[in-house]
């Protein structure tokens, strides 16, 4: 069947290495619609100028589009206030905020900081340093053989030292899903607050951080089809208040006297110096272009890529796979390795095919460490991808061996 | 993009026989070297003597350039001096680096002329200098 979204992604229509592009590494970023490339433009030739500043029109048309954002971010993610939507750079921004405004403030010698095993280095390594400098223990929740957070893990690991529990939906190398509610109830009731890395669920189906209640959601606008340059922290009300600034300068403060500053209340509070406002045009933008598609849709057609793929990949018997493929857990990410040979040779040889898939440790060490393996492949899929892409990448896998002097 | 000019029948025999993959009995030098970005990470043992490298070998983990690339330069050092090693070094680098073009200045490369491809694909040349750098920082005191 062919994919009606396809012709919105100019990216998606050029060649590559004269083959048409197949476009297997939306973990890493996605492909941008015309919807969103067109909100880029249209801000600049039309709208730009510093919001929150000036008092002629332009500036208040530009501060209406930040702002209007800010508000369509917040529908997105069903958050109680628009306040609480805090526009970073990306998902790593979001993450080192916390560390350094909440757990650097927060986070007392003795405590204990908790992460899985399947995080990325982005909500790793700035926990590792805030327990370092804290003097807190960083635990680590680790997954039964299929990739997958057990409820004995969350009891064993969350206890009543527990004060932050960092964590991320999917993984960006298993591409399962965690048990986000059961973390969060655990961890509550022990006091602990929940911060949920995002950034490879909320492009692929609907998260409500209300009726998840977690305490911190962050993702970043260019792996859901906006501009690169552009993401979000989400935080409740009161926990945001309490935080210090994490960045100073323009725009985050009421008042500055010589020795002291009132700071500016949320958002602006965490918001110093010019934004990325075209930027937040176009993650507006991809919020609504995902509206008009749905989410029953984007997850039905991953689903369907999913369980083609899986079956094609596990009948060559050079392939293994890592994680689970139980549907009800696994999004449209695929980890493997091909016998005998390093994943960025296999990368390079798809890409003369036109293959686009990622290589190497997936900023994932511990859990390359954990699997027992130096790095893998990864296929991750979007809507825009097909059964035909799957096709393609089976065939250019299926010539991998050959090249480098190996018996199929 | 012509795999055959990348992977050559050269770069997947060193890829695939390990003949210099294995440890020495008494190296005088052991050296990691890695690629952070890409995991690749090797551990280079020489057996220097008065100035000459009396024998190499290699271990660690690679794509086939780097393991194909790291092979091949063995063949070059064993039994040279670390003069002699700077120049292979140089003239490899240089070729990577396309400042070297020329096919007469790289004949001292031999077999190591299989990864001048290699100068084309950006993403792929850090595979192919790693075990080179590894050396340069293995033999700086040795000269």
């Amino acid at each position: 069947m062919p994919n009606e979204y396809i012709k919105d992604f100019p990216i998606l229509q050029k060649p590559m290495n004269g083959k048409s592009l197949v476009y297997l590494d939306n973990g890493a970023t996605t492909q941008k619609p015309l919807a969103v490339i067109q909100a880029v433009d249209d801000y600049y030739t039309t709208f730009n100028a510093n919001p929150h500043r000036g008092a002629y029109d332009l500036s208040v048309k530009a501060t209406e589009i930040y702002e209007g954002a800010r508000e369509t971010v917040q529908k997105f993610i069903g958050a109680a206030n628009s306040y609480e939507v805090i526009f970073t750079k990306n998902a790593t921004e979001s993450l080192n905020l916390l560390a350094y405004s909440y757990g650097m403030n927060f986070i007392e010698a003795g405590d204990e900081i908790v992460i899985s095993i399947a995080e990325h280095h982005s909500n790793l390594v700035p926990w590792q340093q805030v327990a370092k400098a804290k003097g807190a223990t960083l635990k680590y929740i680790y997954l039964d053989s299929v990739g997958r957070i057990t409820q004995q893990e969350i009891a064993a690991k969350i206890t009543d030292k527990t004060k932050i529990v960092a964590v991320t939906q999917v993984s960006n190398v298993l591409g399962i899903i965690n048990p986000i509610a059961d973390i969060v109830k655990k961890a509550h009731s022990v006091g602990a607050i929940v911060i949920v890395d995002g950034a490879q669920s909320v492009p692929h189906f609907k998260v409500d951080v209300q009726a998840l209640d977690i305490d911190f959601l962050v993702f970043s606008g260019h792996k859901m089809l906006s501009p690169m340059g552009i993401g979000v922290l989400y935080g409740k009300e009161a926990l945001l208040d309490k935080m210090p600034p994490f960045l100073c300068g323009g725009d985050m403060i009421d008042y500055v006297w010589e020795q002291e500053t009132a700071f500016a209340p949320l958002p602006a509070k965490f918001e110093a110096g010019t934004q990325n406002v075209g930027g937040a045009a176009g993650l507006a933008a991809a919020i609504e272009y995902i509206g008009k598609i749905g989410f029953d849709k984007i997850e039905a057609i991953e689903a369907d890529l999913i369980q083609y793929a899986i079956p094609k990949l596990k009948a060559l018997p050079y392939i293994t796979l890592y994680g689970s493929d139980d549907l009800s857990v696994k999004t449209g990410v695929i980890a493997f390795n091909v016998a005998d040979i390093h994943p960025h040779d296999v990368s390079t040889i798809l890409d003369a095919d036109g293959v686009a898939i990622r290589a190497g440790h997936h900023c994932a060490h511990p859990l390359m460490q954990y699997l027992g393996v130096n790095a893998t492949c990864r296929a991750s899929l979007y809507f825009y991808n097909t059964r035909e892409d799957i096709d393609k990448l089976i065939d250019s896998l299926s010539r991998v061996r050959g090249v480098l002097g190996y018996g199929s | 993009m012509d795999l055959s000019g990348v992977y050559t029948e050269m770069i997947a025999e060193h890829n695939k026989s390990g003949r210099n993959k294995k440890h020495l009995v008494e190296p005088t030098i052991v050296l990691k070297g890695r690629n952070p970005s890409c995991g690749d990470e090797i551990s280079l043992e020489l057996k220097v003597n008065n100035g000459v490298i009396e024998d190499a070998a290699f271990t660690g983990i690679g794509c086939a350039i780097s393991q194909a690339s790291t092979s091949m330069m063995i063949d070059l050092i064993r039994g040279q001096n670390v003069e002699k090693a700077q120049e292979f070094i140089d003239t490899f680098l240089g070729m990577i680096k396309r400042e070297i073009t020329d096919d007469d200045d790289l004949e001292i490369l031999d077999e190591a002329i299989a990864l001048k491809n290699i100068s084309n694909m950006p993403a792929r040349v850090k595979c192919a200098v790693l075990s080179w750098h590894t050396l340069e920082s293995a033999i700086k005191d040795e000269k």
